[in-house]
């Protein structure tokens, strides 16, 4: 036992909560100040926990079968980034891009179908809304057999996943724009096209991009998932499944940290553009 | 659009719809059966150096012993004979194993609610909490969590937990992030008039969480937990992959990928999905009764 880190730790902690019960309670007078005060206290307390991991894990002499220490998790990441880079490709690149490029592309054009004709909506909603609480990850097995073991799986696997998703939020959206404001566009005798282009469309964006944030997980997830189906030697999951096999605990860990750090900048990105895109949404006006 | 009376606009905008929607759904799935399998038996004909004939090829698609895509009926027959033919306390039974996955599920989802509502309650009482904990839980639903599942398992299954714990853990995690969310936004939603209107009667903060607090969150406890519990069923069943295939749905499907056992994935993947529409329906059943109870019809 190593009752120096420990103690250091937790005087970290002591020190950063109280830290943080002091920066909450500043009120600053400029806006600017008080954005980065609100980045500050969520930076600290995710340094705390860091800390506290690696003070805990070296305090305790944890095995690093069990949980490596972050410092021990960084030196791997740093010493593999070869594998790591190349696991990334394939799985990222090539199998959640282009599942989440067709994913979301055929459940946006299917929502605009269905969302022209009423029997269908009334028929699919109900289909789809049951479909998108199914444990649809299942599917893994049965696509690595059709499409065999190299990303098109998983890529399909993605597709599905986001389809319905995509689907039900998209056909929320277009129900989205008020009636007066298609009222509005019936008195310009303006076609469906124009209608669709000009205000259901726009009018549908937050809910588009919801989807778009759901999926952007769900991608991820589902191509990780099919990898342990079978998959070629490379791949996040594959590196994941093998790994742990293997009791190197730590290369899952750094291959986890690479997942976050994709999901998490995908997600931002995602933002990012929809604050672009839907810049005229109440929850972005000042 | 003309006004319908209760029962038949019931019968035209949800029965005829829906119905029309799911036979186009088998009747699709039936074509691609014979379209997916009919390489095999055309294969098989060359083989053996015989002409088949179109009513036999269809024929022989829908009762392949591996299909590539086993017709429907094949599938239901699996289910039956594996549900109701089996013992319960066979191997072989799917009721063993959805027995299995359901069990896990719903102690994860018990564990991650509670979790999730503590968490709620106590960042909507603590400020500290509040500004550094919330970020992180948005965060961290960016993060693919299923990946952790096959490490836990395993890492678990090291120190000498396993079994339904480990499952359930893994349904806790990827459970407690919709109910925090949700909660803290339940917990929040009382407006400020009615929070003014507790001031005025002197009441204590304890008074005002179980009075106002609590009963303005449940109808978003209720919704976070359909979620939560869709979700903890995806949780469960992945659990069952890294640990070599013993019991439960998951397993069903990585057994039957191993050996090709199609007829033997899509029955439990059939199964996962009854599963889950019943676990959803079960908790809007509760909600229900719930929220009726408390004079909060929808």
């Amino acid at each position: 036992m190593n009752v120096g880190y420990l103690i250091a730790a937790l005087v970290f902690w002591v020190v950063a909560w109280l830290a943080n019960s002091w920066l909450v309670r500043l009120r600053p007078a400029n806006a600017p100040a008080a954005q980065s005060i609100n980045l500050l206290i969520p930076a600290i307390f995710g340094l705390t926990l860091i800390v506290l991991w690696e003070g805990i894990t070296v305090g305790f002499n944890i095995p690093s079968v069990l949980l490596p220490a972050p410092s021990m998790i960084w030196a791997r990441i740093t010493s593999s980034i070869p594998i790591l880079w190349a696991d990334f490709y394939q799985t990222y690149m090539k199998a959640v891009l282009a599942g989440y490029a067709m994913g979301c592309a055929s459940g946006f054009l299917a929502a605009v179908i269905i969302d022209r004709v009423p029997f269908l909506r009334k028929g699919l909603l109900p289909v789809g809304n049951l479909v998108a609480a199914l444990p649809v990850v299942g599917i893994a097995p049965i696509m690595v057999m059709w499409f065999g073991f190299d990303w098109h799986s998983k890529a399909a696997v993605v597709v599905v996943m986001t389809f319905f998703p995509m689907l039900v939020n998209t056909v929320a959206g277009l129900a989205a724009s008020g009636a007066m404001e298609r009222d509005l566009m019936r008195t310009y005798a303006s076609s469906y096209s124009q209608t669709l282009i000009k205000l259901r469309l726009p009018a549908a964006m937050p809910f588009i991009f919801n989807a778009l944030k759901i999926n952007s997980t769900l991608a991820l997830i589902g191509a990780i998932v099919a990898e342990f189906f079978g998959t070629p030697i490379v791949g996040m999951g594959f590196r994941i499944s093998t790994e742990v096999g293997r009791m190197n605990i730590d290369m899952v860990w750094a291959e986890i940290f690479v997942a976050a750090l994709a999901g998490s900048l995908s997600y931002g990105l995602l933002a990012l553009l929809e604050r672009a895109v839907t810049f005229w949404h109440p929850s972005y006006r000042r | 659009m003309k006004e319908r009376s209760g029962a038949s606009s019931f019968l035209y905008d949800r029965v005829l719809p829906v119905t029309a929607v799911v036979t186009v759904i088998i009747m699709a799935w039936y074509g691609f059966a014979v379209l997916l399998n009919a390489q095999f038996e055309r294969d098989q004909a060359a083989r053996a150096g015989t002409e088949i004939s179109n009513s036999q090829l269809v024929q022989n698609t829908l009762s392949q012993k591996r299909p590539v895509l086993p017709a429907p009926h094949q599938v239901a027959n699996e289910i039956w004979k594996t549900t109701a033919l089996k013992k319960i306390t066979s191997k072989r039974s799917l009721v063993y194993h959805g027995w299995v996955t359901i069990s896990s599920t719903l102690l994860g989802f018990v564990m991650g609610t509670g979790l999730g509502i503590l968490l709620a309650v106590l960042i909507v009482h603590s400020n500290v909490l509040d500004k550094s904990l919330m970020p992180w839980i948005i965060t961290s639903q960016t993060i693919p969590i299923l990946a952790v599942a096959p490490m836990i398992i395993v890492v678990l299954n090291a120190v000498g937990v396993s079994g339904l714990l480990p499952k359930a853990l893994i349904s806790a995690y990827l459970s407690f992030f919709p109910v925090a969310v949700g909660m803290v936004k339940g917990l929040r939603s009382p407006d400020v008039m009615h929070l003014d209107l507790m001031r005025t009667y002197n009441s204590s903060q304890s008074q005002v969480f179980w009075k106002l607090r609590w009963p303005s969150a449940v109808p978003f406890l209720f919704t976070s937990m359909k979620v939560a519990v869709a979700i903890s069923l995806v949780g469960a069943i992945v659990g069952e992959l890294p640990t070599g295939a013993v019991a439960g749905l998951g397993a069903r499907l990585l057994t039957g990928s191993y050996y090709g056992q199609t007829i033997q994935i899509w029955s439990a993947l059939i199964a996962a999905a009854v599963l889950a529409a019943m676990l959803v329906m079960l908790v809007d059943l509760s909600a229900r009764v719930v929220m009726g109870r408390m004079g909060m019809v929808r």
